[in-house]
């Protein structure tokens, strides 16, 4: 076929260029579900055991909304499913959404795709070996996951299906982001449509397990749930991913044809011939090339609390008379279990939004390699003003974004609750968080002015509070490791009272770090 | 003697095991356009780096405009404006846009010029610089470091990717820079562009100075190439003193000669009764190869493949993170 001539080398070259990238997904993907199965199972040894997990996941909504549907949870593969899949199909769908992003519209914006093209290869072909080469990521990610769980003796059915559902998600997000990269000309924009479809996957799959299922059924991440891996495995939901996958690509294909070699499908518009005053200075460039980035994640942030807090009011209805539940809370102190499940709500929240944290603070790393700091510091701007003025962005960015998502959470609880004063109170109890936020971007900023090849390690060390956050207990992590989360410092309020100390504490780490990054990078080469 | 505006001796500048700088030398009087030459890869972009305070200097002595470029960078960059070869703009924003951000960070923009200078480079500032082709964002940091009142101007290979007829509104525009007294440091591997413009020029080589003097005065480095063709056969014109690679064909032959002794074997073709004559000098990249081609091919071929890719997932360091992609001190890798 003319139109993709040229597929078995640009594949053959895909792989070499991405070997690492591409083995580092798929083993960290394996390694989290292999370490999450083998822990869940020392967790629960006995059938007494897992029946009492069980009965107590059953009746929390926020457990459910978070991991996933009620099904086999008194099975050891049931449990094991419900702890790591929704979190792992995450993180697959995201290897996705980042894998066809720079592959496709970032080879195109960065203009090495023009170069592809002028050799004999066919139209299609550079965009269907990614297409192959996230495939086989995808493929390469269910056999890894099969494997991990077969290992712990389950059942082999169940595994297959765990597998199934993490290659289907994996290629699903792939074909999104594919769509996305034809009608954007800008890479970050393909990720924000790819990260926006996988947010309304999660929420919608959040809803539809709290409430009856349906809605779960216009979910990617439902679907993989729906094979219900260990709880009567059914096969033909697989189905669904594979034709709207088809049907993706389909649409990217077409879409593609009608248009040109870098561009969009948006026509550019020309713009104003002269800057605004308050643009001409470093902070408000830092502010022109990152407030889309603000506001996006300041919606995202906005509807993943308005989806939280849709289901917070259902809590209470679940707690009912059942006796463990109520143990739990007489437990903790009499805390209300809303309260306790809006805390992890603003956790999670935290945790997302420091997504927006780290990235803002490492466009500086993608300003200096892109040659673009080089000609602002050879201006009377000093160093530590121009990585101010992006920090500074990271640093108010990150309160925008946390306090978007504890007004989202108040707003649609306060509604659902006839009782708008939780706006505020949400608002308030949402404040701590930021400068655990903080701790990451100084961290970032650390690595930037220290050493700057390695400053992918800060999504590392993001990915590990997530870690901390979400599976603690189902990795029956030691105390010293959690400690190392500044997340795991900040009181979790409502639930919890407001400590000062601990923040105080978090914020001076934070300052600290943050004025060793300033030495750091004041020390070294530019370029 | 007039004082200097860029003082270089002994400059060394490593990159890990690679050594971009080894020993250079610059000298540039004030109220002078000096020419800064050197294949790909000599350290052209380094020694401007390190100017700018950018790099650190591993040894050697460095002054601008009377300080030190590493410590006193802010108050220097004040004075000096700083054209870049390599062109990368912030994609959302405009050409006018990116001209105003330069001159209010540097804080002389001139009103009066960047209007000219729009004009006389044809560039429309209303473009979001995504849509520009390479001529036009080159346009855009010309027109950015052009339209300052800067006292040294750091220009970059400044042309590269312009046509010819805005080459020549760039050599205007240094001519004017030039009566007006101020220091031009013109980084070039053009050497008509560097010949038309420059009073003085340095040449470098692997890191070091292997030439440094006025134009005059290294006259005897260049060749003219000839093109000729006469009414009688040229077979003899091999051996002609100062002519070197020739290539004869009947009554027309190709050749280069050393242009101090051009007058001398153009009489001599003139005796065969010249029909059409075409010659041009050499660039100074054609130079380097015929001098230097041999010893460069062995270095290229020791320093070896270094690829940069960190390989973590999203997000990491962008591609090409390490400083040599950006054509630093090692633009061989």
């Amino acid at each position: 076929m003319p139109e993709l001539a040229g597929l078995g080398t640009l594949t053959r070259f895909l792989l070499r260029r991405d070997r690492v990238r591409s083995l580092v997904w798929v083993a960290s993907l394996g390694l989290l579900v292999w370490v999450s199965a083998v822990s869940v199972e020392g967790l629960y040894p006995t059938q007494a055991d897992l029946d009492a997990a069980a009965a107590a996941s059953r009746d929390n909504a926020a457990a459910i909304a978070f991991n996933g549907p009620d099904q086999g949870l008194d099975t050891l593969g049931g449990q094991v499913a419900f702890q790591v899949s929704s979190f792992g199909l995450i993180v697959t769908a995201l290897m996705g959404i980042f894998m066809v992003g720079r592959e496709t519209r970032g080879e195109e914006e960065d203009g090495r795709l023009e170069l592809v093209r002028s050799l004999p290869v066919g139209r299609h072909a550079t965009t269907a070996a990614v297409l192959l080469v996230v495939a086989g990521m995808s493929v390469a990610v269910g056999v890894v996951v099969t494997l991990g769980v077969l290992t712990i003796g389950l059942p082999t059915a169940g595994c297959l299906a765990l597998g199934a559902g993490f290659t289907a998600v994996g290629l699903v997000f792939a074909a999104v982001t594919l769509v996305a990269a034809q009608v954007t000309e800008n890479t970050r924009v393909a990720y924000g449509i790819g990260g926006a479809v996988l947010g309304a996957s999660f929420v919608l799959r959040a809803a539809g397990d709290v409430g009856d299922g349906t809605l779960s059924w216009l979910s990617p991440i439902g679907w993989a749930q729906k094979l219900r891996p260990f709880a009567g495995e059914r096969w033909w939901p697989l189905v669904l991913p594979l034709v709207a996958t088809v049907a993706l690509v389909a649409l990217a294909v077409v879409l593609a044809a009608r248009r040109d070699v870098g561009a969009g499908l948006v026509p550019p518009r020309p713009g104003p011939a002269r800057i605004a005053d308050g643009w001409a200075r470093p902070l408000g460039l830092a502010l022109r090339l990152q407030r889309g980035s603000v506001v996006w994640w300041s919606l995202g942030l906005l509807l993943m609390g308005v989806a939280y807090g849709s289901v917070a009011q259902d809590v209470e209805d679940f707690v009912g008379d059942n006796e463990a539940v109520q143990d739990m809370i007489a437990r903790a102190g009499g805390v209300s279990l809303t309260d306790a499940y809006l805390g992890t709500s603003l956790l999670m929240l935290a945790l997302v939004g420091s997504g927006f944290t780290v990235a803002a603070v490492l466009r500086l790393r993608s300003e200096e390699t892109n040659l673009r700091a080089e000609p602002i510091l050879a201006t009377r701007v000093s160093r530590p003003r121009w990585v101010a003025s992006h920090l500074v962005v990271a640093v108010v960015g990150s309160a925008v974004v946390m306090v978007a998502g504890g007004f989202g959470l108040g707003l649609s609880y306060g509604l659902a609750s006839d009782d708008l004063g939780q706006v505020g109170r949400l608002v308030g109890a949402s404040l701590p968080w930021v400068p655990a936020m903080w701790l990451l971007a100084a961290v970032a900023l650390l690595l930037f002015g220290a050493v700057p090849r390695a400053t992918g390690v800060a999504w590392a060390v993001l990915a590990g509070c997530f870690v901390v956050g979400l599976l603690a207990e189902a990795l029956k992590l030691p105390a010293a490791v959690r400690d190392l989360s500044p997340f795991e410092h900040i009181p979790e309020l409502p639930a919890a009272s407001l400590s000062v100390l601990p923040i105080a504490v978090v914020s001076a780490v934070a300052a600290a770090v943050a004025v060793a990054g300033f030495v750091a990078f004041g020390r070294r080469d530019v370029g | 003697m007039t004082a200097e505006a860029i003082s270089i001796s002994g400059l060394v500048k490593t990159f890990g095991s690679f050594r971009a700088l080894d020993g250079l030398d610059l000298h540039v009087a004030e109220g002078e356009v000096h020419g800064f030459l050197g294949p790909n890869g000599a350290g052209k972009t380094t020694t401007i780096r390190v100017l700018l305070g950018l790099l650190r200097s591993d040894a050697g002595e460095v002054r601008l405009l009377g300080g030190d470029p590493w410590t006193d960078a802010v108050a220097l960059h004040a004075r000096l404006a700083y054209v870049p070869g390599d062109v990368n703009l912030w994609p959302k924003l405009t050409g006018g846009e990116i001209i105003d951000l330069f001159g209010r960070l540097r804080g002389d923009l001139d009103e009066a010029r960047r209007a000219e200078l729009i004009d006389r480079f044809e560039l429309d500032p209303t473009k979001k610089a995504r849509t520009y082709s390479k001529g036009n964002r080159q346009k855009v940091a010309l027109v950015a470091g052009l339209a300052s009142r800067a006292e040294l101007l750091v220009l970059d290979e400044p042309t590269s990717g312009l046509d010819p007829l805005m080459e020549a509104v760039f050599q205007d525009c240094i001519r004017e820079v030039k009566a007006e007294g101020r220091t031009v440091l013109l980084s070039s591997h053009i050497l008509a562009e560097v010949e038309a413009l420059c009073d003085r020029v340095s040449i470098i080589r692997a890191g070091r100075t292997v030439q440094s003097g006025s134009l005059d005065e290294m006259r005897h480095l260049t060749r003219t190439s000839i093109d000729v063709l006469t009414e009688q056969s040229l077979d003899g014109v091999g051996d002609l003193p100062a002519v070197h690679n020739v290539e004869v064909d009947g009554n027309r032959a190709r050749f280069d000669v050393d242009t101090d002794r051009l007058d001398e074997t153009v009489r001599r073709l003139a005796e065969l009764g010249v029909r059409s004559l075409v010659s041009r000098p050499p660039t100074l990249e054609e130079l380097f190869l015929r001098h230097y081609g041999d010893e460069l091919a062995g270095e290229r071929a020791a320093s070896g493949a270094r690829s940069a890719d960190g390989g973590s997932p999203e997000g990491g360091s962008a591609d090409g993170g390490a400083p040599d992609a950006s054509s630093a001190g090692g633009d061989d890798a």
